[in-house]
This record gives C-alpha cells, sequence and structure tokens, in this order.
C-alpha cells in the first residue's frame, strides 16, 4: 500500500505548525480515513470534525494543499504514491484547534434571515405546488453547509463589512425563500441592507468550491441581485408575487 | 480534588441530542411557553438525521387513496413481527401524515405528484407507496426544515456539549453533567426535566452506517439512572451497505434503490430473493419474476417483489448468499437498478447515490451495478417509555427517537424512524414541558456526585501508563462484528460477553495524551463507558431470547416461538448489578386485533 507523508496543521489560536505524519493508505481511502489513522495510532489529540463521512453532512471541511474540499470525498488516488499532502484548517474562520475552526458566524447570519410566512392552503385545506416551480429550490436545498464557500468568499476573507454580509450559503438559502411558491415576505430591504448583496462582485469562487456542484452564483445570486433592483418598484414586485403559484399548460 | 469548576445553565426543560426527535421535541417544548436547552454533541444541523435518505412514512394517501393509518399500523406491525408496543405502533400511524405536513408549512419541499400534492414512494414492507421524499435526500430536508424553523422559536442551543450523567435528586431528574468539546470544559445543566434524544447505539459494530455520535450515550444514561431498557437485543442489520472499497464498507446505500426498481442478483445473475420469501409474507409477495416485474407498473392486480421484503428479511438472504459461495467479489451481492431505469431517471430520483458510488467507488450506477452487503444500521431496543408521553420509568425523564424501545418491535420498516422522530419528538417535548410546568420545589444537584463525575472523567489524563482508547474501541467493534452479529449463538455470545468485561477492565485504565482542548482521544476514552455498556445490554438480551425474530437471528434457536413473542427482555440497573426480566408486552384491544383478522 502507499505511504503519504501528510503535513496536518497542529496548533490553536496564536500558536501552531505543521507537523509531518507518515500514513499508509489503504485502497479507496480518502483524506479523511487518513486523518482518522493519524488520530487513532500517532496522535490521539488531533482535532477534527466529522460526521457522515459520506459527503451528506458537510463537517469535515479543510483545506487540502490549499484546496477548500471535503475531507471524505476527496480520495487519496487522487495524489501519487508518495506526495506530501498539506492538510490545514479553513482559513476565513476563528481557530479553534488544529482542523477545526470557529464558525459559528454562519449560525448567527442564519438567525437573521426573515423565515417563510405561508400563503393561506387551497379551500380544501391543503396546499399544492408544481414541481416545475421547485425543482430550483431543491437545487439549493441540496445545501450540505460545509461553509466552504463562505470560506473563499473574499467579501468574509477580507472586507470590513462582513458584519453586514450573510454570504453565499445564505444567499441561497433567502433565494430559497424568496423563490418558495407559498412565501408572502418581502425580503427586498434585508438582502440589501443587512445581507449586504451589493458587496458580492460575482466572483464565482462560491460555486467552483461547493460539493454539492449548486449553482450558487448563476442560480442564486444573480437572481437575487436583479430582484434587489427590480423589487425597489413595489408594483413589479406584487406581480411576482402573485405570478409565483402557477399550474403548468 | 478541589470542587470542580463548571458553569450552570438552568432550563425547564432539556432536550439531549438535535437530530429529528431533539429538533422536534425542542419546538414542541417552546411552544408551550417553557424554557428550552438544545444540547448537540455536533454542530446543528449535522445529527444523524442528515443522513436518512428514502423517506418519511406516512400514510398521506396522495398516490394510493386506499392508503390510511390502519394500513400503515398493520404493515408497522408485521414489520416488527408483532412484538412492537401496539399503542406507539397506533400513534405513530396516525399522527406521521399531520407531521409530515407540519414540516411543508415550515418549508419542506417534498417531490411532487402530478397533482401538486406530496409524492410518495415504495419501500420495503409498505402495503402502498407511502415515503415522503425528497430524491434520496429526504434526511437533509428534514433536519433543514426543523433546524431554520427552530432557530426562531427562542430554543438556546448548546452546540458541541456531551453530556455525561443524568443528576437526580431523590428519584427524579433534575438537571445533566457534561463538558464542552472545544474547551474540554464542564458544565452543568440545571432542568424540571430532560428528553432523550440521543439516536443510536451502531458504533459498537465495525461495519456500520453510523457516525462517531453513535455510542448509545442516552441508552446508557437513562439505564445508569435507574430507566428500563427493553428489546436491546434486536439490531438492525440493513441489507444494502456499500462494500468496496474497504474504506466505504457499511456506508448507506438507500432503500429508494430497490423502492424505484433495483433488484438484488447473486453472482450467477440470480434474483434469489425469490427463493427467501418467509411463510408470514408469502400472502403478499410475488414468487415468480414475471409478476415481481408487473407489480412495478401495476400494483393492484400484482404482488411487490421480494426484493422489498422488510429488512431483516432481506439481510439475512445477502447473508446466506454470501455464505453460499454466490456473493459478488467483495462478499456482498449485486444490486442493479440500470437494467430496469434509464441513466436520467436514476440521476433524478437517486442523486446522491450516483454521487457517492462515482465518487468513493469508481462505480457508475447507471451503467453497472453496485455491490453491498448489510450493515448495522439501527437498534429497535431503547428506553422502555410510555406510548403516549414517552416519559420512562424514572419521574423527568422522556425518551424518543431511536434512544426510545418499543415503536418498532423486533425490525423496523424503512420510513418509520423519520415519521418516528416527528410523532415522539412533538410528545416528547410536550409531556416534557407539560411536567416541568407541574414540578414543585426546587432543583437541587448534589455537589459531591458532581465531584465524583469530574474526577472519573478527568483520569484518563492523570494516567502515565495505559491504553490507547481507539484500541480499545476498535476490539469492541471486532467483538461485536463477529460474536453478536446478523446470525448468533449461545457460546459466541458468552465469549461477546467475557470479552467485554476485558474490555471495561481495559477502558478503566484508558489513557490519553494532550489537553482538554478539542481532544477527540479523551472524547473517544468518555465514549467507552456508554459504548460498553449499550454493548453488553445487547449481548445479554441476545442471549436471553431463545428464538429468532426479526433483528435477532438465533442458529441455536432458529425458529419464532410464540412464548417469546408475549413478552420483552427488559434490562435495569439494581444494587449496581444489571438485572434481566421477562416481561409482557402491553395487550392489544380487540378493535385493532380486528385490523389484522379482517387482511389476512
Amino acid at each position: 500500500m502507499p505511504t503519504f507523508t501528510m503535513k496536518v496543521f497542529r496548533g490553536g489560536p496564536g500558536a501552531g505548525d505543521f507537523r509531518e505524519y507518515r500514513v499508509e493508505s489503504d485502497e479507496g481511502m480518502v483524506v479523511l480515513d487518513v486523518i482518522h489513522r493519524i488520530q487513532a495510532t500517532q496522535a490521539n489529540d488531533l482535532a477534527c470534525r466529522w460526521n457522515c463521512k459520506a459527503g451528506k453532512c458537510g463537517s469535515c471541511s479543510a483545506e487540502i494543499d490549499g484546496k477548500p474540499r471535503l475531507m471524505c470525498m476527496t480520495r487519496m488516488n487522487l495524489f501519487e504514491p508518495g506526495a506530501v499532502i498539506t492538510v490545514a484548517p479553513i482559513r476565513t474562520f476563528p481557530l479553534v484547534k488544529d482542523l477545526v475552526t470557529d464558525v459559528s458566524y454562519n449560525y448567527e447570519k442564519a438567525k437573521q434571515i426573515p423565515p417563510l410566512r405561508l400563503k393561506p392552503p387551497d379551500p380544501d385545506g391543503k396546499y399544492r405546488m408544481w414541481q416545475e416551480d421547485i425543482d430550483r429550490i431543491q437545487e439549493f436545498h441540496k445545501c450540505i453547509e460545509c461553509f466552504l464557500c463562505q470560506d473563499v468568499c473574499h467579501v468574509i476573507r477580507d472586507h470590513p463589512l462582513k458584519p453586514a454580509f450573510a454570504g453565499p450559503r445564505f444567499f441561497i438559502k433567502i433565494a430559497g425563500l424568496d423563490m418558495h411558491p407559498l412565501d408572502r415576505v418581502d425580503r427586498t430591504e434585508f438582502v440589501r441592507e443587512q445581507a449586504g448583496i451589493g458587496l458580492c462582485n460575482i466572483t464565482k469562487c462560491c460555486t467552483e468550491v461547493c460539493p454539492e456542484h449548486i449553482h450558487i452564483t448563476d442560480n442564486g445570486i444573480i437572481p437575487m441581485k436583479e430582484r434587489a433592483a427590480d423589487n425597489m418598484d413595489p408594483v413589479v414586485w406584487l406581480l411576482r408575487k402573485f405570478r409565483g403559484q402557477r399550474r403548468p399548460a | 480534588m478541589a470542587t470542580p469548576v463548571y458553569e450552570t445553565h438552568e432550563h425547564d426543560v432539556i432536550v439531549i441530542g438535535a437530530g429529528g426527535a431533539g429538533l422536534r421535541a425542542a419546538i414542541e417544548a417552546a411552544a408551550q411557553g417553557v424554557s428550552v436547552g438544545l444540547v448537540c454533541k455536533s454542530l446543528l444541523g449535522k445529527a444523524h438525521t442528515v443522513m436518512a435518505e428514502g423517506g418519511i412514512a406516512a400514510a398521506l394517501g396522495n398516490v394510493w387513496a386506499e392508503d390510511n393509518w390502519q394500513v400503515h399500523f398493520r404493515d408497522t406491525m408485521r414489520g416488527g413481527k408483532m412484538l412492537n408496543n401496539w399503542r406507539m405502533a397506533q400513534l405513530h400511524a396516525q399522527e406521521a401524515p399531520e407531521r409530515v405536513l407540519e414540516l411543508e408549512r415550515w418549508g419542506a419541499l417534498f417531490d411532487r405528484t402530478k397533482d401538486g400534492l406530496i409524492l410518495q414512494r415504495d419501500f420495503g414492507g409498505h402495503r402502498y407507496a407511502r415515503l415522503a421524499h425528497v430524491g434520496d435526500r429526504t434526511g437533509l430536508e428534514m433536519i433543514r426544515t426543523l433546524q431554520y424553523h427552530g432557530i426562531h422559536q427562542g430554543i438556546d442551543v448548546y452546540m458541541e456539549c456531551k453530556i455525561e450523567r443524568l443528576l437526580k435528586d431523590g428519584d427524579r431528574v433534575v438537571g445533566a453533567f457534561g463538558y464542552w468539546r472545544p474547551s474540554g470544559k464542564f458544565v452543568l445543566f440545571k432542568a424540571k426535566a430532560v428528553v432523550l434524544a440521543t439516536g443510536g447505539i451502531g458504533k459498537a459494530w465495525k461495519f456500520t452506517s453510523n457516525s462517531w455520535e453513535y455510542t448509545g450515550d442516552g441508552h446508557a444514561m437513562a439505564l445508569w439512572a435507574g430507566a428500563d431498557l427493553i428489546d436491546m437485543e434486536f439490531i438492525q442489520f440493513h441489507p444494502t451497505g456499500m462494500v468496496w472499497p474497504p474504506s466505504v464498507r457499511g456506508i448507506l446505500v438507500t432503500e429508494g434503490v430497490r423502492g424505484d426498481g433495483g433488484t438484488l442478483k447473486n453472482n450467477t445473475g440470480e434474483r434469489f430473493m425469490f427463493n427467501y420469501i418467509p411463510e408470514f409474507f408469502k400472502g403478499e409477495t410475488a414468487d415468480n419474476e414475471a409478476e415481481a416485474d408487473r407489480w412495478y407498473e401495476d400494483k393492484k392486480n400484482n404482488r411487490r417483489t421480494p426484493d422489498l421484503l422488510p429488512r431483516d428479511e432481506v439481510a439475512r438472504a445477502i447473508n446466506a448468499e454470501v455464505k453460499a459461495g454466490r456473493g459478488s467479489p467483495h462478499g456482498g451481492v449485486f444490486l442493479d437498478i440500470h437494467t430496469r431505469r434509464s441513466a436520467d431517471y436514476i440521476r433524478k430520483r437517486l442523486p446522491s447515490m450516483y454521487h457517492q458510488f462515482k465518487e468513493l467507488a469508481d462505480v457508475d450506477i447507471t451503467k453497472e451495478a453496485m455491490e453491498v452487503g448489510p450493515t448495522c444500521h439501527y437498534v429497535m431496543g431503547g428506553v422502555r417509555v410510555d406510548a403516549d408521553t414517552t416519559r420512562s420509568t424514572v419521574p423527568g425523564v422522556f425518551a424518543a427517537g431511536e434512544v426510545a424501545g418499543g415503536m418498532h418491535g423486533s425490525n423496523r420498516l424503512g420510513g418509520n424512524s423519520l415519521s418516528d422522530l416527528l410523532v415522539f419528538g412533538r410528545r416528547a417535548g410536550l409531556h416534557a414541558a407539560l411536567y416541568a410546568k407541574d414540578f414543585g420545589g426546587q432543583l437541587t444537584v448534589n455537589a459531591a456526585e458532581l465531584e465524583q463525575v469530574s474526577r472519573e472523567m478527568l483520569a484518563p489524563f492523570a494516567r502515565t501508563s495505559g491504553e490507547n482508547p481507539y484500541a480499545i474501541q476498535a476490539d469492541l467493534q471486532e467483538t461485536m462484528q463477529s460474536l453478536v452479529g446478523i446470525i448468533r449463538k449461545e457460546s459466541e455470545l458468552r465469549q461477546a460477553l467475557d470479552h467485554i468485561q476485558v474490555l471495561k477492565d481495559r477502558a478503566r485504565k484508558a489513557r490519553v495524551e494532550g489537553g482538554r482542548e478539542y481532544n477527540p482521544g479523551w472524547h473517544a476514552a468518555l465514549d467507552l463507558d456508554a459504548l460498553l455498556t449499550v454493548a453488553e445490554c445487547s449481548a445479554l438480551a441476545a442471549l436471553e431470547r431463545k428464538e429468532s425474530r426479526g433483528g435477532h437471528t438465533r442458529e441455536d434457536c432458529p425458529y419464532t416461538d410464540d412464548q417469546w413473542g408475549k413478552v420483552n427482555v427488559v434490562i435495569r440497573v439494581r444494587n449496581g448489578a444489571l438485572q434481566l426480566a421477562r416481561e409482557p408486552l402491553p395487550a392489544m384491544p380487540e378493535e385493532l386485533k380486528q385490523i389484522f383478522q379482517e387482511r389476512k
């Protein structure tokens, strides 16, 4: 079995460096397996988050050779046997320890989003929605909250207005609510003022790193920017809300 | 040791666990106007529910108008080989549709029928297409919906916080004690009522679909606090886990693959499930390929394919095929959907299965068969609860979801877990809140007990010699996999119990390195206590039940025995030792018995 040199970041806020571990990798292994092997045999206290190990929970985000990825979906056979592989915590959020960062910024942003408020049901008490109207939103609902898109977003990384900026994960969350055929909330002002949609200049870094391949920019952010501009006009907003629920021909 | 340093939080109700059951419980308790704390081991939204794939079983009747709660109730009881707590199965079948519609009102977007209603899919053991779903990522939709609804209900969420012990004053619970995983610091929750929603115990087995979190914390803490556990011998091995490559062995392959047209084959290409139709299900199962194939299109005039027998039956069949030398190259069997369905259909209905096999196994399921085999998936056994209120036998302790026993009898049907979480999560939150409102007197915590628990928790740091906790966990997983697996026998169960005693001794001497901050080695050492306890309970109960039923198959007692069908195996701690008892099932009322007569 091939052996790799894993350069893993070890340390906490203020102090830390990369430490090298020589590890064997078995057939089919992913980076997370190798990290677990280090944990079990060489460094019991190596901190990393994980849950499902199948790309469904979005816990094991890290920067592998500088690329933001899920450790559980990064196969070791991507690398040449004997390669030196660097594993670092995602850079944008404050370090807790080793590969674990403090992602509470995201949970605070989530709370600020005005939730769904439903229209009344049909006369028989049921809600009806057409698959064609929800396909796009179901795409956004694939989000596993790995926060890799937040990690690469240059506004969250560098911009002093970060506190007034929601980031790509929450743009698609808001877009999903806005496009919901039964929703009746106007989030225009929220999107402009508190979510800071104007700060995004569409570099598409978020879309590139999304492990769920969600078209964050094209399907979420750009239409939202357009709506934020259109919805300055209350007539357009009303029309859009009325057209929201339609039966396909 | 000096008095331990800890922070204190006080709530009327604390909910331990933030998967489907915990979130639903917290939402309901908050709706009753009490103060609620929700404590979770991982970040919010990462709990095991997120991995559920196939759907939520609920007799909405959107696809088959003939469906109703009575049919769902009957399917559930028969799937559990009639060992279920009938009242739980009844409440579950009656309330599941409203819980699903409620999720829709909170923003969940299920796949739709042509009439704009919630679409339902076929699953094992369900007479009609019954599972509300979103492709094959239903659990993700459910947990996100509950999470984003929950954060606006005034619930205090404590993330990455692990509870080690329930605290009692006299007979009743008054709180819980644990630690923050990031800082390693201790934390005390004072509470009038505690809802356990901690999930299962699958991390005690080697090949499992369960994550690191499934270490039986709630089962063990309830037991230590004096509660009864029932049915701990019943472990569900999901028939279809991935088997290759080795690093992904055990990862779940949704039953939806078979629900949507996938068939199981052995290495001769034979659809072997026709050879494994038990007497109990003969009346409703196709006995030839032609009828099974017609069933996909015409369910009225044909019986269902045996590929969709309940999970225990399919898991045993796969096990037998592999043992007989008819398995796939890597010790599983073949699951093939590409011969019946188009690539577009597969990618639309099963996107995450497509992705998972492509990325992790280099298999394109639109062109090739998958290799699958049984994987430890779910524990039917758990805390004995009152069906209507979910209260355990310890005042103030409630339990919902996988940690509770009784609902699923000896075998759970697919899709009945997500609905269980919603139905009993809501009931747990409601009744915990009502209990808290009636609570009189002070919340008095025993300081000496806290000192004792904290000393035990820190002991692994103090040892200068001793073993790595990961090695102990790995040995336990080997033991349970080889000796308390799908097929059991007395000699092996006794051997397993001997091993567990040795492992307990080793665990008491485990040593960890490093500091208290985010130290997975320490966390693993602390988890061993619960994990070894639930493993012992499961092996003990398996030794006690001398018959085969559902998720408990004894090679030395291969038949289902009516006498055993009348009792639960109950485990409790008395005078510091585990005590076993056989106690009668609650008796089903006559009008419900009729449901089984009429449809025979």
